[in-house]
């Protein structure tokens, strides 16, 4: 593919939201006929772009051209009349109206203020057709289908007769392998048609199998625009996670990292979900920190909900401490010693409007009932207790959690947990958003747990952490386990490898 | 003073006193209390007598919504468990026979909380929104109730039963009693066992409860059962009262006046944290507002415009971006003034 004239042409884009820079200096191009994935991890940007691209949020310097016109869109729809169309990840139609209702709603074929049916769905029909080679009962409710018939409906709809752009941001990531492919082919359709796409996701593999080009972004700033063809995956992994190539050698270990993982704490075996995560074999011995490394989306959480009975799984089996155990539900998880932290703080974690000390019981009250009340001066001693032993700040056990920094809320779930004594600890994203001091106390109280006997599995978006404190590594890569790495073998360049796949 | 207006039950307190201040103005004589057979008699026992059972109906709901539900049905429980009250009493050959009457009750209360436990069913269980799962009570209840009563208004003579809702114990309606006690145990059940931290936590985060490993579906449950249940006592209470039972009028609209005192007592239809005291401070309110109306002599046909108005302001004081709103455009109204006046006050 020969250098060509840009379709689309965004430069310099500077975005700052209070406390933080989330676009600086960001120039990006959109060819016709080409498909374009926009990667980068947790807070590079990606989304930001978009939203400046839709129209969401105004830019704060920078400029837009489409076609060499400069162009301002205030709202999505503003948009959208220019040409440049956004399907979202969560599908945002009716599911309870027709699809040919749902692609048409708003410009209806009407005659004498009365919609034509007959022509509307005939319209939707044809569109779903030509366009994206699809053959659908068009007045059957869109919830009676599938998510990723729901999906190419959504396309659908995005691809009036102007559309020049269509973005599409991570439509994959509720789809099996089969619906992807479906939706791969359409999105192929439609580069032919000279369709400029804009694709987001978290698979390396679908990067690899369906875009022309690619475009990395980290911390707000462009990193490099590639062919595809040019870019290696290895080094797409080391540019969105901020490693050089050079950079990847041995790190001096922690002392004292060996456990005895004889004693087998927890071992699934085969345990999968469908549309969730493949099935996968993992073992945590007594005392044993095993990471779990992967990019975003890679299935780590998937992984780590089954084994705390968050979704069940539909296949596999358990066995804990050496007997074949089911966990069926966090309650039955926690009665067996399984604790675990969501990566998903604020709506999975805290309960945001009750006191810190209420928050801290939670989960030991929930395994003791309703009748084995925790007395208010036993509340207020463990939560002093813990107040103390995490350094929780305000340390004040009656303010409502919500008011307390991310760091200290995370501290707050750590306490809740660590009071039910856990023989197995999981932890999807100890660290995320807290600042650095926070994050080395939690990493050290993580390693003194160990130490005691508690078996971890920890999760973490940053490699450092994770070499830094595993016995063990697990590496997950589109929603399944790819490899493990021990010991000796673990190195930075050995995940990031097997991250990377290829 | 700051931690006194801080306080959850600072605007209802105030808007209740408000509310008497005004009576009192309007009518030194709402005060009065006499004393007649060695009972007492007057306005504040009328709102305290009349307003029981609102309050057990409310009370109930209290629960219910900190668990981010509601309960539609509760004025149509009311009905049947009059109507199976009065229904079992009457088919009594004698029908002061005090243990038909307890009979009587016990069946009421029986078939009321497992009605309670059917709309949890089909809230936890099936999945409907509770909004419309108690709704299909609501409408079926009153035709449940009249089928029990056979379409009639079933009249019963039985002193016994007329205690529960008439008569009166050491000075003060046996209402009065019954209502202090079913606060009582709500209050123990909720703050002494963990139960009321599990209602708080499922309503405030649902998610977030579960993975704490909070067995949200049996405290929900729970809370729709002790709301049938409350509403049964109401039914009792109304029916004894009247020593009647009327299904299709009995317990009328007082799902919207229970809501109502569960929201003027500071408890977010939201769910999450709820408050019993406050919730009797709503329906004392409400109450102490139709006495009002009626004792100032509103022409009856615009007495619920009257009440709608007076509710509608109660709500808004209650808002603090409405009570910053008002303070502000109060102050920028005065502001132009003072300063022709060459002088500035901080008074706002």
């Amino acid at each position: 593919m020969q250098e060509r004239k840009p379709l689309l042409v965004m430069s310099d884009i500077h975005k700052a939201f209070p406390g933080v820079q989330a676009l600086s200096g960001v120039h990006f191009r959109l060819f016709p006929g080409e498909i374009h994935a926009l990667m980068g991890e947790n807070g590079a940007g990606k989304s930001t772009l978009i939203k400046v691209l839709t129209g969401v949020y105004p830019a704060d310097r920078g400029e837009i051209r489409l076609e060499g016109r400069v162009i301002q869109p205030h709202s999505p729809l503003e948009a959208q009349m220019l040409g440049i169309s956004t399907v979202y990840q969560e599908v945002n139609l009716c599911p309870n109206l027709s699809v040919a209702e749902n692609i048409l709603i708003g410009r209806e074929p009407r005659r004498f203020g009365r919609i034509r049916w007959k022509a509307m769905n005939e319209e939707a029909r044809r569109l779903l057709e030509e366009r994206l080679n699809l053959r659908i009962d068009v007045t059957q409710p869109l919830g009676a289908y599938s998510v990723a018939i729901q999906q190419l409906v959504a396309i659908a709809r995005a691809l009036n007769i102007s559309a020049k752009v269509l973005i599409l941001d991570e439509p994959t990531s509720s789809l099996d392998r089969g619906e992807a492919e479906q939706l791969f082919s359409v999105m192929r359709k439609l580069r032919e048609d000279g369709l400029a796409i804009l694709f987001v996701t978290h698979f390396l593999d679908q990067v690899y199998e369906v875009s022309d080009r690619i475009t990395v972004l980290r911390n707000g700033r462009l990193i490099g625009e590639h062919l595809t063809e040019h870019l290696p995956r290895l080094e797409l992994v080391a540019q969105m996670i901020g490693k050089e190539l050079k950079e990847l050698e041995e790190m001096p270990k922690e002392e004292g990292l060996t456990a005895d993982a004889a004693e087998k704490t927890l071992e699934a075996v085969g345990v999968g979900r469908k549309g969730s995560i493949e099935p996968f074999d993992l073992e945590i011995g007594k005392g044993e920190i095993v990471g779990m490394a992967g990019l975003l989306g890679s299935g780590r959480t998937e992984a780590a909900r089954l084994l705390f009975g968050a979704d069940r799984a539909d296949q596999g089996r358990f066995v804990m401490s050496g007997e074949e155990t089911v966990i069926h539900s966090p309650r039955q998880a926690i009665d067996r010693g399984i604790a675990f932290c969501s990566e998903n703080r604020k709506t999975e974690g805290i309960i945001d409007e009750l006191s810190v000390r209420e928050n801290i019981i939670a989960a030991l009250q929930a395994s003791q009932g309703w009748f084995r009340a925790l007395g208010r001066k036993r509340q207020e001693e463990l939560a002093d207790e813990y107040i103390r032993a995490l350094n929780i700040y305000p340390p004040n056990p009656e303010i409502p959690v919500k008011n307390l920094s991310g760091g200290n809320q995370q501290k707050v779930l750590l306490a809740r947990w660590l009071l039910t004594h856990p023989k197995l600890l999981i932890l999807d994203e100890p660290t995320r958003g807290i600042d650095v001091g926070a994050k080395a106390e939690i990493q050290k109280l993580i390693l003194s747990l160990a130490r005691e006997g508690m078996s971890v599995l920890f999760i973490s978006s940053e490699l450092e952490e994770v070499l830094r404190i595993s016995h063990r590594i697990a590496v997950m890569r589109d929603r399944r386990k790819v490899s493990e790495i021990a010991g000796e073998d673990i190195s930075r360049e050995r995940v990031m490898k097997a991250i990377a796949g290829g | 003073m700051e931690r006194i207006r801080k306080h959850h039950l600072f605007w209802p307190v105030l808007v209740l006193v408000a509310l008497l201040v005004f009576n009192l103005l309007y009518d030194p004589d709402f005060f009065r209390i006499q004393v007649r057979d060695g009972t007492l008699y007057g306005n504040l026992i009328d709102i305290l007598f009349f307003g029981s059972p609102l309050a057990l109906v409310a009370l109930g709901m209290t629960l219910v919504i900190a668990t981010r539900g509601i309960d539609l049905s509760v004025g149509s429980v009311v009905a049947i468990s009059a109507a199976i009250a009065c229904f079992t009493i009457s088919k009594g050959t004698d029908q002061n026979d005090p243990g038909l009457v307890a009979t009587a009750v016990l069946l009421a209360l029986a078939a009321s909380a497992l009605l309670g436990l059917w709309n949890g069913f089909l809230v936890t269980r099936v999945g409907i929104q509770p909004i419309v799962a108690t709704l299909i009570l609501m409408v079926a209840g009153r035709g449940i109730a009249q089928l029990i009563t056979s379409g009639q208004i079933i009249t019963v003579i039985s002193p016994n039963y007329k205690v529960i809702g008439a008569g009166t114990l050491l000075t003060l309606p046996v209402s009065v009693y019954i209502v202090a006690l079913v606060f009582a145990l709500a209050a123990l059940l909720t703050r002494k066992t963990a139960l009321g931290l599990f209602i708080e936590s499922v309503g405030c985060n649902p998610t977030a409860s579960r993975l704490a490993g909070i067995r949200s579906v049996t405290v929900r449950l729970f809370a729709y059962l002790f709301c049938g249940f409350c509403a049964g006592l109401a039914g009792i209470i109304l029916s004894s009262n009247v020593s009647s039972a009327d299904g299709n009028n009995a317990g009328l609209w007082y799902e919207l006046d229970a809501i109502l005192a569960v929201v003027i007592g500071g408890t977010s239809l939201n769910g999450g944290r709820f408050f019993l005291t406050g919730t009797l401070l709503g329906v004392l309110i409400i109450q102490t507002l139709t006495t009002t109306i009626y004792s100032t002599g509103v022409p009856p046909e615009v007495t619920l415009v009257v009440k709608a108005l007076v509710v509608l302001a109660v709500c808004l004081i209650q808002s603090e971006g409405f009570r910053r709103t008002l303070a502000r455009s109060l102050v920028s109204a005065r502001q132009p003034r003072q300063q022709a006046e060459g002088k500035v006050t901080t008074r706002g």
